[in-house]
Formats: C-alpha cells, structure tokens, sequence
C-alpha cells in the first residue's frame, strides 16, 4: 500500500520567491514542489507526496495564530499519514517553522513528522523531542544527502519500523531513554569500563551527566506580616485512606486539601510516600507539612495568614517531566489565588 | 581468608517428610517450616508455596529473596549476628542450594514491596523468574508497632533460609567456587603490577523499611566500613529494607553480589582487588559529607588506583553516588558509577536527582519508570491488590482480567544497582 504524505517547504524552497516574499500566507498546492518532489522520487512506490504546503517564514513566526490554523486545516483535509518540513538547514526562522510544524502536527493531531536541520539551527532544540529532525550541512548544497536520509527514515517511519540508533541513522538523540536487554548484566559492564579505562582505551559512559535548569529565585517579600503563605510538600502527606489515591513513588499527580480552621495536620493526614520511614511522619504529619508551626506564626503576626488549601504530591522517583508541570499547575492556582510565597518542604 | 561456595544443582522443588537432596530433587517440609518459624511468639501464622520457572505464577508483594544454604566446614551457620551467634564470616565450606530462592511476602508495613512473575512478559524484568522459589507467607500478629512488624518479617526469611538449607547439609556438590584473598600486602606482593581495586557499595540507611545490615548492626550507625569480599559472599550483610523492589539489594544479591563476583572473577588476572567498603546513604546533609569523605579517604588509604560504587535507591542518594564519584576523581582515583535512573514513563526527563562533571563511566541499569504490561496470571500467590498501593503502581492499574501495567519500581531486581540484572538504557 502506498501512504500519504503532506509536505511543508518556505517561500524560498516553495519557488514563490526570496527574502521579499517571506511574509506569504500559506496556500497548499497538490502538486509536488521543490524537495517535495525529489522526495516523492526517492519514496517510490511507498509513499506519495499529496500536497505541499508553501508558507513565508516571517508570516510563519508572526502570525503564527492563522499559520497553526491554516495547518491543521489542510492536514485534517489532507489527512497525512506522515508530514515532511524542510529540510530548514541552518536557516533560522525556517527551522523555528518546522520546528512549529512539528508542534502542531505531531504533538497536537498525533501525526508523524521528519524534518531536516543543521546541529545550529534554533529551530533544533524546540523540534527533536517532536518529530525526527534529521542531521544536514549548514546549506542547502546537501539537499540530496539530506532527502535521502530523510525518505529512508520517513519508510521505517510509515511502516512502524523501530529506528536505530541516531548516531547510525543520521537522526538527532530525540532525548528519549529507552530501557533495553544488554547482552551482559550491569556489573560485568563496570568492570570491562573500568578496565578500558584503565588501559585508556575508549568507553562510552552509559549515563551522560544530566544539564540542570536554574531558577532565579523570587524577590523578598517585603511585609511577612500582612503575607499569605501557602504550605507545598512533596513528603506525601494526604488525608487518611488517600482519596485521589496519588502514588506513593513517581507521581502521576499532584493533590490539594483544605485547611481552613485546622491547627494541625495530626489525626487527619499520614503519608503515602514510599521512599522514607514513615512512623514519625504518621505520628505528625505536621513534621513534613508544617500547619502548626504556620499557625503559630500567624497567630504571633509573623505571617499574614496560611492559604486556605495546601498543596502534596510524592517526590520519591517522580520525574522531572511531570515536576515541572506539578509545579507550573501549582504555581499557577497560588498565584491567581493571591498567594504571596509558599514553603515547600521535601523528604 | 578462604571460602568454598559448594553449587548443589537444584532441578525441582517438592513437597515431602523428609527434608534433603536426591537427584537434583529439593524436599522440603512445609510443616516443619511453619513449626520453626511460628516459634516467634509476634508470628501468627505462616504459609508456604512452591513457584518455579515458567509457571503463570505471580508473587506480590515480595519483601525479600535468600538464597538457602549450610556451613558445612568452618564457623558461622545462617546470618551470624541476627539469627545466630555472632562469629568471624568468609572462611569455610558452604553448601549452597543453587537455583533455589527463599522469597519473603506477607501483609504490607509500607509500599516498597514488588512483584515477581514465574513467566512470560513479566519474567524477563526480574532476575528471580530463574530461580525456584520457595514462597514464605508471614502474618505477625495483630498490635506490633511498625518497626516490630518489620522486624518479625525480615527475621523469619532469614531463618526460612537457614532452615531450608540444612537440607544440603549431605548433598553432593557440583561446581564449586573458591574464594580465595590474602591480606592486601601479600596479594600486592603477589600482583605488584595490577591496577588496585576497591568496591563501594552504597547502602540504604534511612530508618524503618529502609536500612541494610552488617553482621546485625544496622548501616544507618555505622562510618563507613571496609568487608572482606568474602564475608558479605559468606552472609555478613542482608536487606532490611524495601526500598524500591527495582533497585532494593535483595540478601540474595548480597550473598552474591555480582559486583564482587565479577571483580574477583579479574582479581590476579586484571585487577587488585583489595576489597568492599560498605557506606550507608544517610538523609542529613551532614551525614552526606562525613560518609562520602570517610569513603573516599578509606580509597585513598588503600591507595587503589580504580573504584567501582554501586548505589542503592534513587533520589537524594544520587547524591551520595556523585559526591563519593567527585571525591575520587579528584583524588585521581578512576571511577564507574553503578546506577538506575527516574526519566519517566516516556524516558524524556532527566535521568539523575543531582549532577556532577567528574562522572564519565556511568553503567545504567534501566529506567524505574519504564513501564511493563503483566497478563494474567494463573495464580497469585499473595495479595494481586497490593500492585495499587506499592511503589510503581497505582490505583486501577491491576485491570479486571487480572493483568496489571505497573512501572519497573514494582518489579524485583529489574534495574538492580550492583549490576545484578541486564538491563541498560539507551539514548533514542
């Protein structure tokens, strides 16, 4: 059978016309245009090419409300079994509108995509966890390299095949870590690197070391007496018998109670967390979530007052990925709530 | 120091009167087993079944695996300093039954416990679907505080073990292994060229369902303390803890930790191996500092030139693994790391709860998040309800039908630290 594919090119590589053109609005043609064409030769029998999406880079990246809509208008139309954008080499605001393609189509409606950058093209970073953006030269002098590896993944791509490795592909690392079998088990293979290291032969560490983000920390607050303070934890504190039965290792979610008119915890809460001893914790929730000691201060005029609903999840195994949307999520009902600051405590 | 683990090759496991060995066969008594075990008075009652290889069998929720074996030569029967007299460990002849695993479940006292599957799917992701699995059910009585329940359950594994074993007591062995290691100036002076080698194994020690122990003495008290390789081969060290299944140090994968099997198995050939330094992974920063300078100085007196750290549990002991790793390097001591990581169910978050440039050989061991899909089982022995409160599952992921999506933090030894299992991770 032969799939279908929707392919997305610039003004330029669209052949409407250079830099003076790049404020196009999209249109959609049926025929193949520019690198849609080669690629549709180098798919054969596979696949054809059954529209080309020809959209300006600057319309693309300033009005890109009417661009996203004008794509998901003619993939729905269309209905692409997998979309083709670019190759953008190291052209920045191409790249960045593949990149936005590759949001749209792939994120959003689900649908595959390929494309093609330079290691340098900013549109990389927003773009390889998405779709598959196939490694280029700088310029498009490696148009034919770059279709060819793009249409050889595209076949695996439509027929469910698992890809190899990036560097063996010609893909960028999407950033995804894959459990597999290893041929021998995790200490032998501590020894043999050990041993190569000690011969200086070369070794490839299993784990590259992770890149943290940093968060610039938020301004004093200037009056802690007239403060509304809110109480996060991600000790796992939740009210007995756990009603939104949040996980006791890597959550999947976050919870948020009701305090108003407790001085305490105790009695009501215990922990769920799987990842420290929880006799003492159980015994006072309080020693993880602090209420009796924000009360206290709120009674002495310290602080303002406690926010009517505290906030838990569990922080053993829990990834960073669902963290940082815990944490937005979190932040943001604090915030619309008026909350000024919040203690978050962990285990 | 001079050990003989003597391999009896157990084939099958029965039910029987008399307890021994014939032909490969196992007997054992289940009533005898009960007898011994309910003669702690915090023991109410004790079950006992048979899982082996293959069988649509699923074990859950699993506190502990021991391996059953006897002294038969030299001092020092079952787990000396918890359940026998206290005596030097790593000398003598020992008849192990090879094949055979004591698995410990019961009534849950936290959420750490997991999940053995005898076969299919699930027997690919633990390491004791290979083993015949002689399966304790303990229930302590009612009213024992936590720490007691926790107690009564890991002691009477252990005995399980021990008791189990004297059926080898007569038995013929098949392959057996000898271990043997002078002090480390004689093998020095035997092996003056070879690269000196020490292995850290990082030790969870973090309270109740938490803690490792050293011939009784819980990791927790202890600085950090350079073994013989051959007393923890010998039984010096057993779980206490239920970190999570995944990566928690089974007593099994104490009494054979690949990491010191797979550094003696080079020792004299590649390697000095000069020893094991047991450091426990404390929850104070404080503690932190002293155990990981303590560890690096305890390398550094022993001049070694190469360590490899295994860790125990994820989160703030990563930590520990990269300050120890930091240490070392900056010592010029060569180092690989042992670790799993928490990158999510999709594998996209970032692997480690710390980070450090001096960690250039890292083995991984897995994703614990990774997640598995478990078909029906035939027969649960244990509780299939229990996947929804332990780590690596949750509420509704054990379906209908009896099979279950479950995350490998579940799964026993799947993304095992000291390298026990097979697992990696790759970078897609």
């Amino acid at each position: 059978m032969s799939y279908k594919v929707l392919y997305y090119v610039n003004q330029f590589f669209g052949q409407v016309g250079g830099e003076d053109k790049a404020g196009m609005a999209p249109v959609i043609k049926d025929e193949k245009v520019g690198p849609a064409l080669g690629f549709d030769q180098l798919m054969g029998e596979d696949a054809e090419v059954v529209g080309t999406i020809i959209c300006g880079d600057n319309f693309f990246n300033e009005n890109n409300e009417e661009a996203v809509k004008f794509i998901i208008d003619a993939v729905s139309e269309k209905n692409p079994d997998l979309v083709v954008a670019g190759p953008a080499f190291n052209a920045g605001r191409y790249g960045m509108a593949c990149a936005g393609v590759a949001k749209i189509v792939a994120d959003e409606l689900k649908i595959p995509v390929i494309t093609g950058m330079y290691e340098e093209n900013p549109g990389l970073e927003t773009s390889r966890a998405k779709a598959i953006v196939v490694e280029t030269t700088d310029s498009a002098a490696g148009m034919k390299k770059a279709l060819a590896t793009m249409s050889d993944l595209a076949r695996k791509m439509l027929k469910g095949e698992k890809l190899g490795y990036p560097e063996d592909e010609g893909y960028f690392a999407q950033g995804k870590r894959l459990t597999v079998f290893s041929d021998k088990r995790g200490s032998e293979r501590a020894v043999e690197m050990l041993l190569a290291r000690f011969k200086g032969e070369e070794f490839k560490s299993e784990l590259p070391m992770p890149v943290f983000d940093r968060v610039a920390p938020a301004a004093a607050i200037k009056d802690l007496s007239k403060a509304k303070i809110a109480l996060v934890t991600s000790g796992g504190i939740v009210p007995n018998g756990n009603p939104d039965r949040i996980q006791s290792a890597s959550a999947q979610k976050w919870g948020k109670y009701n305090i108003a008119g407790k001085d305490s915890l105790e009695g009501e809460f215990y922990t769920i967390h799987g990842g420290y001893d929880p006799v003492y914790a159980n015994e006072l929730p309080d020693r993880v979530a602090p209420l009796d000691m924000m009360r206290k201060f709120q009674k002495e005029g310290l602080i303002g007052e406690v926010y009517e609903y505290f906030y838990t999840t569990t922080g053993t195994g829990t990834s960073v990925g669902n963290s940082i949307t815990f944490g937005s999520e979190i932040g943001k009902e604090l915030k619309e709530a008026g909350v000024d600051a919040a203690i978050l405590t962990s285990t | 120091m001079n050990l003989e683990l003597r391999k009896i090759e157990i084939k099958d496991v029965v039910f029987g009167e008399v307890p021994g060995v014939k032909d490969g066969v196992l007997t054992v008594c289940k009533q005898d087993i009960i007898d011994e075990l309910m003669e702690d008075v915090n023991v109410k009652s004790i079950k006992v079944d048979i899982a082996k290889p293959g069988e649509k069998t699923r074990i859950i929720p699993v506190k502990d695996v021991i391996q059953p074996r006897i002294k038969v030569e030299g001092k020092g029967n079952g787990f000396p300093g918890v359940t026998s007299e206290m005596v030097q460990l790593g000398s003598g002849k020992v008849n192990v039954l090879d094949g055979v695993a004591v698995v410990t479940i019961g009534d849950i006292v936290g959420f750490q416990e997991g999940v053995i599957d005898m076969w299919g799917e699930g027997a690919k992701w633990t390491p004791f679907s290979k083993t015949l699995n002689i399966v304790v059910d303990i229930e302590p009585v009612e009213g024992l505080d936590p720490h007691t329940h926790e107690a009564t359950v890991r002691v009477a594994g252990l005995k399980a073990a021990e008791f189990i074993g004297k059926a080898g007591k007569e038995a013929e062995a098949g392959v057996v292994d000898k271990y043997e290691m002078d002090d480390i100036f004689t093998e020095t002076s035997k092996y003056p060229d070879l690269p000196k080698v020490a292995y850290v194994e990082m030790l969870i020690s973090q309270g109740l369902l938490h803690d490792g122990y050293i011939y009784g003495v819980n990791s927790g008290k202890i600085l950090p303390t350079l073994i013989h390789p051959n007393e923890e081969l010998d039984g010096a060290v057993i779980s206490g803890n239920c970190v999570a299944a995944c990566d928690k140090i089974t007593t099994y994968q104490h009494q054979n930790n690949s990491a010191i099997l797979d550094l003696y198995n080079r020792h004299g050939k590649d390697i000095n191996f000069v020893g094991v330094i047991l450091t426990p992974e404390l929850t104070t920063l404080e503690g932190k500092f002293r155990t990981c300078d303590y560890t690096a100085k305890l390398c550094r007196t022993l001049g070694v030139d190469g360590v490899v750290v295994s860790e125990e549990g994820y989160g703030n002991p990563d930590s520990d693994l990269l300050m120890i790793c930091k240490r070392l390097e900056d010592s010029g001591i060569k180092t690989v790391l042992i670790t799993d990581e928490c990158s999510g169910w999709d594998g996209m978050s970032q692997p480690l709860a710390d980070t450090t440039p001096e960690a250039v050989a890292v083995i991984s061991t897995g994703n614990v998040s990774h997640v598995v899909e478990l078909e029906p089982a035939d027969r649960v022995i244990g509780s299939a309800e229990a996947i929804a409160t332990l780590a690596g599952g949750w509420e509704g992921c054990l379906k209908e039908d009896g099979s279950m999506v479950c995350e490998l933090n579940a799964v026993i030894g799947a993304t095992s630290e000291i390298g026990y299992h097979n697992l990696t991770v790759e970078l897609y």
